[in-house]
Parts: structure tokens; C-alpha cells; sequence
């Protein structure tokens, strides 16, 4: 007759949300950064720089000024939400789902003690992570092109960050959910262009009908470029309910993010 | 009474209409090597994620070095090292890189990571090859990398999930004798495995698998001796001299198998005289065994 062993003495406590695990996960995440941040990083700067470019200098010579920003100031503060955007949503969506079909790095990292939710939050942590910091890239091309710098850009990476969190936990949970990588496709042409066009980054929504203007409320991107535009220029009152709209989605994402990969993850 | 470092009791494991685990019992002492022998489908890698909670038994009691599972199983997996059937290293990084983040995980000392990666690629024989991405590394190094991964933390238990699958017959010694070496140092190991010699030099028990169950449990000879006797006759001919001397084998209450183009009697020792003419005498082998309850022809 045998019986389960017991549990050594002084084998370390491990429970939710551990600090270990988590630091585990972004450390991998960190080391693999090493390797592939050039073309990440070019990818990430250059796309929203050219946004900046085409729609600053472009429609910059056919407006004048927008809400008494001149268009530089207020296409190069509402890029930054474009960039996060992309810096966070597709490495959530791809690389999400490249780490667990393709490569099956998520089963290695299960079969070690960390759990799902420490596994999304660890990865969510890191793309929110290297969304704000690559979110600051267009505000920086727009000082060259004539942006003032402020003190308030300095919380500019922090708002990229809550952003980033919320915009790549909805990429990791969307690939928990399809079947195919294919499966995107529908996702950036349905989801991603109308939140980023429609968020206020290239012309204001106040100029659009007053259902867009409601519906734009529900945009976090929105909330996004409002917040940025608020640090650049002078913060409003309604910044606070932008942060509370940030965070709320950020925290909703992230538990579905948990949930769709648990149900992948875990037979 | 013996602590066992695995215990599993009444496991039950579906797939919608599908029972992958079908109320599996299994009990592996401490400090053995202890070889899951199943064809492919028989329930062994579904088996292995159970042990991990990266599957939630439907039914049944788990434990694993103490801890009950799924609600123990982070701190079960703290003292156990996993190597899949499938490579999921991470290919950009390098042999050390892969092993630096698995002894994070497993809560190596930050002081002590160092030591604890060198130990590890010296183990795998891949201290030379340390510092090359995994993607320029041989079938035969990745798996030895992956290996190397599962002990980076010195665990108590290894489960290895058809460790020499696909890799060639040298590739599998230098395996074999990675995985006797965690035995001798007293490492429990629980290896699923659908190669027969594989589980024959390595095992010290052996549970034959079958339909999520298993249908045998012992020492490799003694399941030998138990279902196929000490000695086997194979009559080769043309199918109805096959089934003529088939039909009369299991007359007589002899069990046969078909091994290729022979029929095969099993517990030739008991024949007497009554030896088929121009049967070819050897020594019964688990492959024997395997195929008696499996019904499945084994692989090498």
C-alpha cells in the first residue's frame, strides 16, 4: 500500500499573482526583446512617424488650426495613441498566438509553476511596457517639427502604458479565441482601423455627428489621445473619466484575456 | 507503507465523447524510474498533463510529491522538471538564454542562477554549444537542451513525455544514458514511452496502457514471465499454415500474436512435444507482452 508523499517542510509558498512567476515570464520576454527590438522598434516608430508626416505636414498646409493647436501639434499629440495602439494589439493578437499554436511556448512556460493568469498578466505587462515607451516616438518626431515640449509629456509613457495594457490584453484574448491566424484579418479591417480612425488622432470628433461623438466615449483610444493631448496642453475635466475609462478597460481585457486563454491552455 | 511521488486513483479524463484517461490508477515510488508503455492514443501524454494541471481530471484523486492536484499544482510543479514530447524551446534565444528563464521560473536563487544553467548544459553535454541560438542546434541537441531544461532546478521528479521520439538510434543511447543517470542519482522519473526497448533498459516498472487504462503493471520481466512465459515459438508459412498452427496453439490454451509474417505462440515451455515442425524457438520479450494486451504492433 503506498500513500501520497507529504509536502516537504519549507517548500516555498506559491499562490496567485506570485511576483516570481511573473518576473519569470517578462524576463523571457525581456531576453527575446534583445534579439528582435530593431526591427519591433522600426516597426512601431516608423509607421505612426509616417502617419505624423503624411497627415501633419499633408492636410498641416490645408488647416490652419484645430481647437488652437496648429495640425502638427495636434496630429503629432494624437499619433501617439495610433502608435500604442499598434505596438500593443498586434504583438497581443500574433505574437499571442504564435507563442501558443505555433511555438507552443505557453505549455513550456505552464508545465513550470506559473499559472494563466500570471502567464497574460506577465505578457500584457511587458507589450504594455514597450507600447509606452514606443509610444512616446511620434510626440518626440512632432517636437522636431515644431511641437512645444511640456512637463506633462513626462506622464505622456504612463498613459501609454494603461493604454497599451488594455489594447494588448484585447490582442492576447482575441488570440485565445481564433481558430486560424487568418482569423485577424477581420479584426483589423472590423475592430482596430475604426477605433484608431474614429479616436480623434486626425481630425476632432466634435466635428462629427453627435451619436459618433457619443460612440467615441466608448473608444479607449479616445480617452487616449484626449489624456495625451491634455498633458501636452493643459489638463480638463473630464481627464479623470478618461483615466477611469483607461483602467476599466485595461482591467475588463485582462480577465478576459485569462479567461479565453485559460480555455485554450487548460484542458 | 511506502510515500508515493506520484498517486493517481480513479482518474477520468474526457474530450466530449472521447475518454482520453479512463479511471487510472497509478502508483510511482520514490527514487524509480517508472516507464508508461502505450500505443499511440493509449491515454500516456493526456496522463502527463494531468500530472502538470495543464489538464483538469474529470474525475478522480491526484497527487503529486504531496500536493493535491489541480489546487496544489503550482507548488507540485515547483519540485518537478517537464520535458514534452513536443520541442518547445524558444528557438531565437541561445542553449543558456532558454535555461536562464526556466531556473527564474523554477525560483533558482538569483545568486545561484549561473551555476545552476552550467550544471544543467553540462548534464545535456551542451556546455560547448552554450552560447549558440537553438535554432542552429541538431535534432539530438534540442533534446538534450530540453531535458537539460527540465533538471535546470534539480527537481525531485522528471516526467519525460516520449523522450527519444523521431531522434536516431545514437541520439536515443546518449538519451538513455542521460535519463539511467537521473536514476542512479535518485531523480523519481516517469517516462511515457510507446518504444519498447526504450522502456525494457530503462524502467525499473512498467504499466502497460491501453484505452486510458492500464491493463499491467511490474517489474519488465515479470511481465514478461506473467503473460508470455519464459519462451516463444514463431512458425513461419503461408497464411493457412499460419492459421492452422494458430488455431491450434489457442486449442491447446496458448495465446499467439502475428509478428510479421509469423504467428508467434507465446509460453512455448509448456508445448511439450507438441512444438509446431520448423518453429524457431526464442526467449519471450516484452514486445510480447505489449502486443498480447495492446493489440497494437510495437515500434523498436
Amino acid at each position: 500500500m503506498s500513500a501520497p508523499a507529504a509536502a516537504p517542510a519549507g517548500t516555498p509558498r506559491v499562490g496567485r499573482l506570485e511576483r516570481a512567476a511573473i518576473a519569470g515570464v517578462m524576463s523571457r520576454e525581456l531576453t527575446v526583446f534583445r534579439h528582435y527590438w530593431p526591427s519591433t522598434t522600426f516597426s512601431s516608430v516608423v509607421q505612426p512617424t509616417i502617419y505624423l508626416l503624411a497627415f501633419g505636414l499633408g492636410f498641416g498646409a490645408l488647416v490652419s488650426r484645430i481647437g488652437g493647436l496648429s495640425y502638427v501639434q495636434f496630429v503629432g499629440t494624437g499619433t501617439v495613441a495610433t502608435a500604442v495602439l499598434f505596438s500593443s494589439a498586434f504583438p497581443g493578437m500574433f505574437g499571442g498566438f504564435v507563442r501558443r499554436k505555433f511555438q507552443r511556448t505557453y505549455d513550456a512556460l505552464l508545465a513550470a509553476p506559473v499559472d494563466v493568469e500570471e502567464l497574460v498578466t506577465a505578457e500584457v505587462s511587458a507589450i504594455a511596457l514597450k507600447a509606452g515607451l514606443y509610444g512616446v516616438a511620434p510626440l518626440l518626431v512632432a517636437i522636431v517639427f515644431g511641437l512645444d515640449p511640456a512637463w506633462g509629456m513626462l506622464l505622456v509613457p504612463v498613459i501609454g502604458v494603461i493604454t497599451g495594457f488594455g489594447f494588448a490584453a484585447f490582442g492576447v484574448m482575441l488570440s485565445g479565441m481564433v481558430e486560424s491566424i487568418d482569423a485577424f484579418s477581420y479584426v483589423n479591417s472590423a475592430v482596430i482601423t475604426p477605433l484608431f480612425l474614429l479616436a480623434g488622432s486626425f481630425f476632432p470628433i466634435d466635428r462629427l455627428p453627435e451619436w459618433a461623438q457619443v460612440a467615441a466615449w466608448f473608444n479607449p483610444l479616445y480617452s487616449c489621445v484626449e489624456l495625451v493631448r491634455h498633458a501636452s496642453f493643459g489638463f480638463g475635466t473630464d481627464d479623470l473619466a478618461h483615466l477611469g475609462i483607461l483602467i476599466g478597460f485595461a482591467l475588463v481585457m485582462w480577465r478576459l484575456a485569462i479567461r479565453a486563454m485559460a480555455s485554450k491552455l487548460i484542458d | 507503507m511506502t510515500e508515493s511521488a506520484i498517486s493517481i486513483h480513479g482518474a477520468v479524463k474526457r474530450f466530449g465523447a472521447i475518454t482520453a484517461v479512463d479511471h487510472l490508477d497509478l502508483e510511482v515510488a520514490p527514487g524509480v524510474c517508472f516507464g508508461l508503455l502505450g500505443p499511440n492514443g493509449a491515454g500516456k501524454s493526456t496522463t502527463m498533463r494531468l500530472l502538470t494541471a495543464q489538464a483538469i481530471a474529470d474525475e478522480g484523486d491526484i497527487h503529486v510529491l504531496g500536493h493535491r492536484l489541480p489546487s496544489e499544482s503550482k507548488a507540485a510543479r515547483l519540485a518537478m522538471g517537464v520535458v514534452p514530447q513536443l520541442d518547445n524551446l524558444d528557438v531565437e534565444l541561445t542553449a543558456r538564454e532558454n535555461l536562464a528563464v526556466f531556473a527564474w521560473l523554477y525560483r533558482v536563487p538569483r545568486g545561484e542562477r549561473r551555476d545552476a544553467v552550467d550544471r544543467a548544459l553540462g548534464l545535456a553535454r551542451l556546455a560547448h554549444r552554450a552560447d549558440t541560438p537553438v535554432n542552429e542546434l541538431s535534432g539530438g541537441m534540442r533534446r538534450r537542451l530540453l531535458i537539460a531544461r527540465g533538471l535546470v532546478h534539480t527537481p525531485r521528479l522528471v516526467l519525460l513525455d516520449e523522450p527519444t521520439v523521431g531522434l536516431d538510434p545514437q541520439v536515443r543511447q546518449e538519451l538513455w544514458s542521460l535519463i539511467d543517470g537521473l536514476r542512479v542519482e535518485g531523480v523519481t522519473v516517469l517516462m511515457s514511452t510507446h518504444y519498447i526497448e526504450e522502456a525494457e533498459r530503462l524502467a525499473d516498472t512498467v504499466a502497460i496502457m491501453a484505452e486510458g487504462s492500464v491493463v499491467a503493471e511490474g517489474r519488465p520481466a515479470e511481465l514478461v514471465f506473467t503473460h508470455a512465459g519464459r519462451e516463444v515459438v514463431e512458425v513461419y508459412g503461408p497464411p493457412a499454415r499460419l492459421a492452422e498452427v494458430q488455431a491450434e496453439a489457442e486449442a491447446a490454451g496458448h495465446a499467439t500474436r502475428r509478428t510479421g509474417p509469423a504467428i508467434a505462440v507465446l509460453r512455448a515451455e509448456d508445448l511439450d512435444g507438441r512444438v509446431p515442425e520448423g518453429a524457431q524457438r526464442r526467449a519471450a520479450s516484452l514486445e510480447d507482452v505489449f502486443v498480447l494486451l495492446t493489440g497494437e504492433e510495437a515500434d523498436g
